[in-house]
């Protein structure tokens, strides 16, 4: 699920857009290693080990600057927490800066700072991830603060109260202000009748305002503990010099039992559903329609590869499908796409959505924009479609070793979604394979499915066009 | 104000953005980076970090001074430019030039800014050939059709349209045309509803042969590429632009506006927040002590006096930030942030007495210390990527810092003294003279004046 709150700040943004990503892959291709282009497996070569805990340890070596990016992510969200607790999973994040025995609350970020380094956490439905950008001498800092407040985390009330206060302004900032994330929200909560992706990360505001410190203390204790975290560090480092690190910071932790995820599953829906928000706000409409897809864990038939080529050739940038149709030739959208992220740990989804040109009602917009999923539906894409997307996907994906940061984003979340990193490495490979009966067989079982979810994003009654 | 200026969304992307101001301000890797200054044969020059470790090429330039104010009626002329050059140029019409890109993971990209117009380009070692020729024809023979026209000009009306509904971006427009009233740094960069429709082909023909030429350029490399590859690249891709320009120069603006607070009413959860007063620009010797004075004051994330005392201590807002914005012929230092709107007046006034404080007291030594070692030390973050190497090495040069200001940035950051700290805090900060811009439903406030908000 593409949802994911960076509860403290948004420092994460630019990593966020790497796990999202709609259209685009992040994955990728080796540095030095000929140029590209050649579907070889092999994305980010990452070294790997696990501790006497249980505790998954990654590392990306990445020699070019003396820095390190050290996250730690658990493998518990917002999709894990009990019901009538919606957001306890984002609030703890906020919590964990909050203090231990030995560091002080808001010291912690405090701390990275005057060492010259950056920090932030973020919640998505299936995680819960927590980093540091830091030169590599002070790698050993910040593992041994992250271990202790793995560990030893110490809340009070009064640290704890006026936190949920800023959470329920984040609320309001992030969500309440922006009318089109108010529509986001709507449009998940109507497609997950069942499943706790219909809730919002975030929390609902009723809920939210009802959050405890003893809520947050028994999320901790049930889900932090080293064997269900897993360390990534990319950048300066080996494997050999992270490891008696990991074990002296990490590998001093006890293993906990940790429960089993247990995520209800949707019943069946057959009914398709509209959702409409009218709001003054609203200067400019837009049309998305959803519908449920296979994740890379939850795809019996290895239909996400396909998907991710399907998307390429959709919405890749303005030689795709939808802009060419909707916005270049019959001129009735400024922007048409389609999205599909498949890193999550239950069930995906595939949106398309547009935007009206000026003077085209929502009508005529929707027509054109369903009647390019019935011609796919209908003709499917070709051959040489499927062969451009492939080689541009694997093209783009070349880069993606070229930052400190994007690599661990990646890896963690895949991995804290129940891919191998043999999944992950494969990826070009996969990719590479991918036919047009393949592509075909994929949009069909996705997008004729009628029990998807149109949401409709408008200005007030009369102002539509 | 460059790309400042043109991305700055919302009050938290503003302060990200005050982050890579801030870099610039940062130091250097223990491990000195090796610029080199290479000429081409051509005479035109670029500095360069060599790096062979990723097979990638980052080439990042700017035209100074270019595009910064659209003739009059024509408001939004360079921002259009930066969408179209890429929608046909040379042989290839629009759709064959983006295949041609995208077939080949070929990154370009334009960003028109206040006081430059600068162009990106990132590809793999063996597209380069390619990507160099598109860009060449991007800067020298673009088509500018008239359909390509109208549909990107639709398209930023339909951004423009989207904006007015996002409190954030409502707030900064006011906030700039009544900092800068007649002068472009007031105007918005993407033009408007009405000046838009007014911009034909010629136009634009026009301006690429006004503004683009080598007496304004600025380049920077970063990647796989030697010196001597450089120079013929340099010159396969700007050679064939005219050696001057006359294009007019901008003059220097006065904020005005000062001590007004002025109320958008909106029917929104939150009422954003953004004020600011005069700052310090780039090359003012104050720089360096205004740099870390606003670290402490609201630039440094969770530890600034301003998030800890609205948002840690009293929980009032998700975000409140300080930031300094330096353009080539103004200066501001802004603070903004939103909160719920029943205590947007309580909010505001301890912002101000943060102003106020910092203005009266200064550091604490231990403040001034810490600032230091987070402002030199974090500099090594920002070189992570190819293409932000690149990036940073051509706003060093634009800023004309010096080719070893990497190297020097550490000293001049711990020079700054309490001394400095106070001359420049009493210089800049006076909470009287803020100009407040607030949307939203504020209670507890007295605005000077009321605008409609849109809604």
């Amino acid at each position: 699920m593409p949802a994911l709150f960076p509860a403290r700040r948004l420092a994460a943004a630019g990593l966020l857009a790497l796990t999202m990503t709609v259209a685009a892959p992040t994955a990728p291709v080796p540095f030095g290693a000929p140029p590209a282009l050649a579907a070889e497996k092999g994305v980010f070569f990452p070294e790997s080990f696990t501790l006497a805990n249980g505790m998954q340890v990654v590392v990306i070596p990445n020699h070019r600057v003396p820095v390190v990016t050290h996250m730690v992510w658990y493998k518990v969200g917002a999709a894990d927490e009990d019901r009538g607790q919606s957001g306890i999973a984002h609030f703890l994040e906020h919590l964990m800066f909050k203090g231990t025995d030995v560091i002080q609350p808001g010291e912690f970020s405090r701390i990275v700072a005057k060492n010259g380094g950056r920090d932030n956490a973020f919640t998505s439905y299936d995680y819960t991830a927590y980093y540091q950008n830091v030169a590599r001498d002070r790698l050993e800092m910040v593992m041994r603060m992250e271990a202790d407040r793995m560990a030893n985390l110490k809340l009070t009330d009064a640290v704890v109260y006026p936190e949920r206060d800023v959470i329920i302004e984040e609320r309001r900032q992030r969500i309440e202000n922006e009318p089109a994330d108010r529509i986001g929200e709507q449009i998940n909560a109507t497609m997950f009748v069942h499943h706790p992706y219909g809730t919002p990360v975030i929390g609902w505001p009723q809920e939210m305002s009802t959050l405890t410190r003893e809520m947050a203390e028994r999320f901790y204790k049930t889900w932090y503990t080293p064997n269900n975290a897993i360390l990534v560090v990319s950048g300066d480092v080996t494997a050999a010099e992270l490891k008696p690190l990991a074990e002296r910071y990490y590998g001093a932790i006890p293993a906990r039992p940790v429960p089993e995820r247990k995520r209800v599953a949707e019943p069946p829906i057959s009914a398709s559903r509209q959702v409409e928000l009218r709001d003054a706000e609203v200067r400019q409409p837009s049309v998305r329609r959803t519908w449920i897809a296979p994740s890379y864990r939850v795809d019996p038939d290895r239909q996400a590869y396909a998907l991710q080529v399907l998307a390429e050739i959709m919405s890749g940038g303005s030689t795709s499908r939808l802009y060419r149709s909707l916005v270049v030739d019959q001129k009735v959208a400024t922007s048409a796409w389609l999205g599909y992220g498949p890193t999550s740990w239950d069930m995906a989804t595939l949106s398309v959505g547009a935007s009206p040109a000026a003077g085209v009602t929502m009508d005529k917009l929707e027509a054109a924009l369903w009647g390019e999923v019935d011609r796919l539906l209908k003709t499917g894409v070709t051959e040489e479609e499927v062969a451009t997307a492939r080689k541009r996907m694997l093209a783009a994906a070349a880069y993606a070793r070229d930052s400190l940061t994007g690599p661990a984003q990646t890896l963690g979340a895949a991995l804290a979604t129940g891919q191998s990193l043999d999944d992950v490495e494969s990826w070009p490979v996969r990719i590479d394979s991918v036919t047009a009966e393949q592509v075909n067989a994929a949009a069909r079982a996705v997008l004729s499915q009628t029990n998807h979810v149109t949401g409709l994003l408008l200005p007030p009654t009369g102002k539509d066009s | 104000m460059s790309a400042r200026h043109n991305s700055m969304r919302s009050g938290i992307a503003a302060f990200f953005l005050a982050i890579v101001a801030m870099a610039l301000t940062a130091p250097l890797p223990a491990r000195a980076m090796d610029i080199k200054r290479v000429v081409s044969p051509g005479g035109i020059e670029a500095w360069l970090v060599e790096d062979h470790k990723v097979p990638v090429l980052a080439l990042e330039w700017a035209f100074e001074g270019a595009g910064g104010s659209d003739p009059k009626g024509k408001e939004g002329l360079a921002n259009l430019v930066t969408t179209m050059l890429d929608e046909g140029a040379g042989p290839y019409d629009s759709q064959a030039f983006q295949a041609r890109l995208q077939d080949n993971a070929i990154a370009l990209g334009f960003d028109a800014g206040r006081d430059g117009f600068s162009g990106s380009l990132r590809t793999l070692t063996e597209r380069r050939g390619e990507a160099l020729e598109l860009t060449r024809l991007a800067l020298t023979e673009p088509h500018f059709a008239q359909e390509a026209l109208d549909r990107m000009r639709a398209s930023i009306m339909a951004s423009l349209k989207r904006d007015l509904g996002d409190p954030n971006y409502v707030a900064r427009r006011q906030f700039y045309a009544t900092a800068f009233p007649g002068h472009p740094y007031g105007g918005e960069i993407r033009g408007t509803l009405d000046s838009l429709p007014a911009i034909a082909p010629d136009d634009l023909r026009a301006f690429v042969k006004g503004q683009f030429g080598r007496d304004r350029l600025v380049v920077a490399a970063t990647g796989d590429i030697s010196p001597e590859e450089l120079g013929k690249a340099l010159d396969i891709v700007f050679g064939g632009l005219p050696a001057r320009t006359d294009a007019p120069a901008i003059p220097d603006a006065t904020m005005a506006g000062l001590g007004q607070t002025i109320l958008l009413p909106r029917p929104t959860a939150q009422t954003v927040m953004l004020m600011g007063q005069p700052g310090v620009k780039r090359d003012d010797p104050d720089w360096y002590a205004a740099s870390v004075m606003n670290y402490v004051l609201g630039g440094g994330g969770f530890g600034s006096r301003l998030m800890e005392e609205v948002r840690e201590k009293r929980g009032l807002s998700y975000g409140v930030y300080s930031y300094l914005i330096p353009m080539d012929h103004a200066a501001v230092v802004m603070a903004g942030g939103s909160t719920v709107n029943a205590k947007a007046g309580q909010a505001l006034d301890i912002i101000r007495q943060e102003w106020a404080r910092m203005a009266r007291d200064g550091l604490t030594d231990q403040e001034l210390a810490d600032a230091k070692t987070y402002l030199t030390g974090s500099f090594p973050l920002q070189l992570g990527s190819t293409q932000s190497i690149a990036r940073i090495l051509l706003q060093v040069k634009r800023d004309e810092l010096g080719i070893d200001y990497l190297n020097q940035r550490d000293r001049y950051i711990n020079a700054v003294t309490q001394a400095d700290i106070k001359r420049v805090a009493q210089r800049l900060l006076d909470p009287a003279k803020l100009l407040t811009v607030l949307v939203g439903k504020p209670e507890g406030v007295s605005p000077t004046r009321t605008v409609d908000g849109g809604s």
